[in-house]
């Protein structure tokens, strides 16, 4: 990362874009746009594999996993790399991250992974970390600096000196609207790194950040939430493109805080409606554009699903592939400045009262 | 050609001629829908069987609508695995029944014809079904056949030279809505209140059917009817199972193929490892890949074997095969793509007995032999 990254020719190729935010996806979409200089890469996230005794796992949630590889490996032409986007493990155990990390192995492009709170609280991201690597790291790809950060930890004294055991600190911070949790945070150590690593970086080139919760502050009972948000967006803040693509929150959100666009990732294990707690308020809070049913009980992979991204303009654009539900797609809109749902932006949708 | 009709006709007053009638539908099931630019006739329905048993729309003279489609047989071929053709030329798919196709939202095993209508002409000109080159000498014989000519003229007021293949396909769809069946023993126990339609197995079978056999899922029952079909597309493992090493080959290779112009109707009943793609070979959706549509159950015991490829000899394997969670043989790999829905549900050897017992109890009395109708119904 000594030299400097130049703007791509690729961010000329707009029509490129207009056939990819139109189209759900499918291969022939894949199989036909320019190939040139694009890339693609598909995002797999939340797989929450969970052991239940001696080699059994709850099938729903390796069901999840093994579809969304499977499809992954569909794509042709293939993505340069598949991001896994945290949450691997339901509990952080040795034999689900063993189990998960098996799945993966059967994708047929690089992998890459972020950290997830379920993967770490038991012991530390210490398994995890020999079977994936670094917990926080950057690369440069075509023209873009990616960046992986760890953004589930918190304060040193709820991690190291709380709990009697492991298990119970994994138990507490598994919890959702738990009073016992505590907010996440990248840390002063990561920003330090992230702030040397950007330095290097010339600001026309476009950034991306993986995280495993959202950058921004949605809602702090469910840790949709950053405590250190602010300083990390400001660390972005010199880049003419800066993105965030977080997992964690298991649903489809977008947002625009100045330069930054947000996007999140389905899951492959279940969703999460927005808590019932929640309350928008005016500013910094992702378009909920059509409130997502609730999954269908029977149908699993009803409202889970996971995404293969472009970064043509800069900017991120999402295709996301759900199951028993219409492909989305969630491309930056440059003329409005932030990202925006292709088909349903400007369509207000009742949500289907049937099915609460 | 008997007609089993056994439904209400009610002929709308007021209607001029020809004479629109609608149709009541018989216990267990709605009305039949109806498109409101296809109008149901006396006279348009038997033109409509007429056109079905006629065996000269086919390259060979030998193959009719019925050939596949036999009355005898509750409208299927019957034990045949997949449907023969001209030639005896094999697709790759188990003849779906006629019988209730009419409140169908989509037909064929992937849905790639909308209504009745679209689906009753590709038949015709599939090389492994009747094997035309095109629709020309269907129209060549119905305009010059007098039969024909005055049951278009009666059914559309058509002069010959104006027939075209949208009122040949009218008139089948026609009568095709005349073949539904319902006040099955289950009909009759669980809508007509008749305590003793049904065996105690089929009605300890129906208690597994919307319980732990997780059925009803799909195969759905309202208040006042069932149609036994969620008209929605499954992977549950059928087929897709034993191409499933080659999708990555498969898939991509399939929808070049189809960009490039390929017709989708002639390359799944032509080539198997197409057709093992279902639905995802219409609609290109990954979400779909290896899905077909729910059959109805009804005259399911009269219709062996089963699922789109026939692969599946009897309803007892067909419910182990969904007690194995989507493989016929216990042990089989399950493929990738499998539904969510699908797993193992450890019913035990008495559940699938009942189970099959309460199938059973769901065929119609005209699509019943003798034998079946005494041992289906009733408690013996």
């Amino acid at each position: 990362m000594s030299n400097h990254y130049t703007r791509r020719s690729f961010l000329k190729t707009a029509g490129t874009v207009a056939a990819v935010s139109t189209l759900p996806v499918t291969l022939v979409e894949i199989a036909f746009a320019k190939p040139q200089d694009n890339f693609t890469f598909a995002y797999i996230s939340d797989s929450h594999i969970q052991h239940i005794r001696a080699g059994k796992f709850v099938n729903n949630w390796d069901r999840g996993l093994i579809r969304a590889v499977a499809e992954t490996n569909l794509m042709t032409p293939k993505p340069d790399f598949v991001m896994f986007g945290g949450d691997l493990a339901q509990l952080g155990t040795k034999a689900e991250l063993d189990h998960g990390a098996g799945m993966l192995a059967k994708l047929n492009a690089p992998l890459k992974t972020v950290m997830g709170e379920h993967d770490y609280y038991l012991d530390l991201g210490e398994y995890w970390s020999k079977l994936f690597g670094p917990q926080y790291y950057s690369f440069d790809h075509k023209g873009v600096h990616f960046v992986v950060l760890n953004s589930i930890l918190t304060h040193d004294e709820w991690t190291f000196n709380r709990w009697p055991t492991a298990e119970q600190r994994m138990n507490e911070m598994a919890g959702l609207d738990n009073p016992n949790g505590s907010p996440f945070m990248v840390g002063e150590k990561q920003r330090d790194w992230l702030a040397k690593d950007l330095a290097k970086v010339a600001k026309d080139t476009p950034v991306v950040v993986f995280s495993h919760s959202p950058i921004q502050k949605i809602y702090k009972g469910w840790n949709f939430w950053t405590d250190d948000a602010e300083q990390v967006q400001a660390l972005l803040k010199p880049f003419d493109k800066a993105n965030v693509v977080y997992g964690h929150v298991h649903q489809i959100q977008y947002n625009q805080i100045g330069n930054i666009a947000f996007n999140s990732v389905m899951a492959t294990a279940w969703p999460w409606p927005y808590p019932s707690t929640y309350a928008q308020a005016e500013t910094y809070l992702p378009k909920l554009t059509i409130p997502m049913n609730r999954a269908d009980p029977f149908f699993e992979r009803d409202a889970t699903g996971w995404q293969m991204i472009n970064v043509n303009t800069g900017r991120v654009d999402l295709a996301y592939n759900l199951y028993n539900n219409r492909s989305r797609t969630v491309a930056f809109d440059h003329k409005r400045g932030h990202p925006a749902d292709t088909q349903f932006q400007d369509v207000a949708l009742e949500p289907n009262r049937a099915h609460y | 050609m008997k007609h089993r009709h056994t439904s209400l006709w009610v002929v709308l007053a007021g209607a001029s001629l020809p004479a629109a009638i609608a149709l009541a539908g018989p216990l267990g099931l709605p009305p039949v829908p109806v498109p409101a630019n296809n109008p149901m006739t006396p006279e348009k329905i038997a033109l409509g069987s007429q056109l079905f048993n006629d065996k000269r729309f086919s390259a060979t003279g030998e193959v009719a609508c019925a050939t596949c489609h036999d009355a005898g047989k509750a409208f299927t071929d019957s034990p045949l695995k997949t449907s023969e053709g001209i030639n005896k030329l094999t697709g790759t798919r188990n003849a779906p029944t006629v019988v209730n196709a009419a409140y169908f939202a989509s037909q064929f095993w992937d849905g790639r014809s909308a209504d009745l209508e679209d689906q009753s002409q590709h038949p015709f000109v599939n090389p492994v079904e009747m094997g035309l080159k095109d629709h020309e000498p269907i129209l060549k014989i119905v305009r010059s056949d007098p039969t024909y000519v005055a049951g278009f003229k009666q059914s559309f007021g058509v002069e010959p030279a104006a027939i075209t293949m949208d009122h040949v396909k009218k008139a089948i769809a026609s009568f095709e809505r005349t073949l539904v069946a319902g006040d099955s023993p289950f009909d009759r126990w669980y809508f007509g209140g008749d305590k003793t339609a049904m065996s105690e197995a089929a009605v300890r079978g129906f208690k597994v059917f919307l319980e732990d056999g997780r059925c009803v899922s799909c195969h759905t029952i309202e208040q006042d009817h069932a149609l036994f079909t969620d008209n929605r597309f499954h992977n549950i493992g059928a087929g897709i199972n034993r191409i499933q090493d080659k999708v990555p080959e498969i898939a991509p290779k399939f929808l070049e193929a189809k960009a490039k112009g390929v017709d989708v109707d002639k390359a799944v009943l032509s080539d198997p490892n197409s057709s093992e793609l279902g639905r995802f070979a219409v609609t290109d959706g990954l979400d779909e890949l290896g899905s077909f549509k729910t059959p109805t159950l009804r005259n399911v015991a009269v219709t062996a074997p089963y699922m789109h490829d026939g692969s599946v000899k009897t309803l007892r394997d067909v419910v182990v095969h969904y007690n194995n969670g989507g493989v016929t043989n216990k042990g089989e790999r399950v493929n990738d793509f499998l539904s969510g829905g699908i797993r193992e549900l450890n019913l035990d050897e008495q559940q699938i007995s009942d189970l099959v017992a309460f199938m059973e109890a769901l065929t119609s009395p005209q699509h019943a032999t003798p034998a079946q109708a005494a041992s289906a119904g009733g408690q013996q």
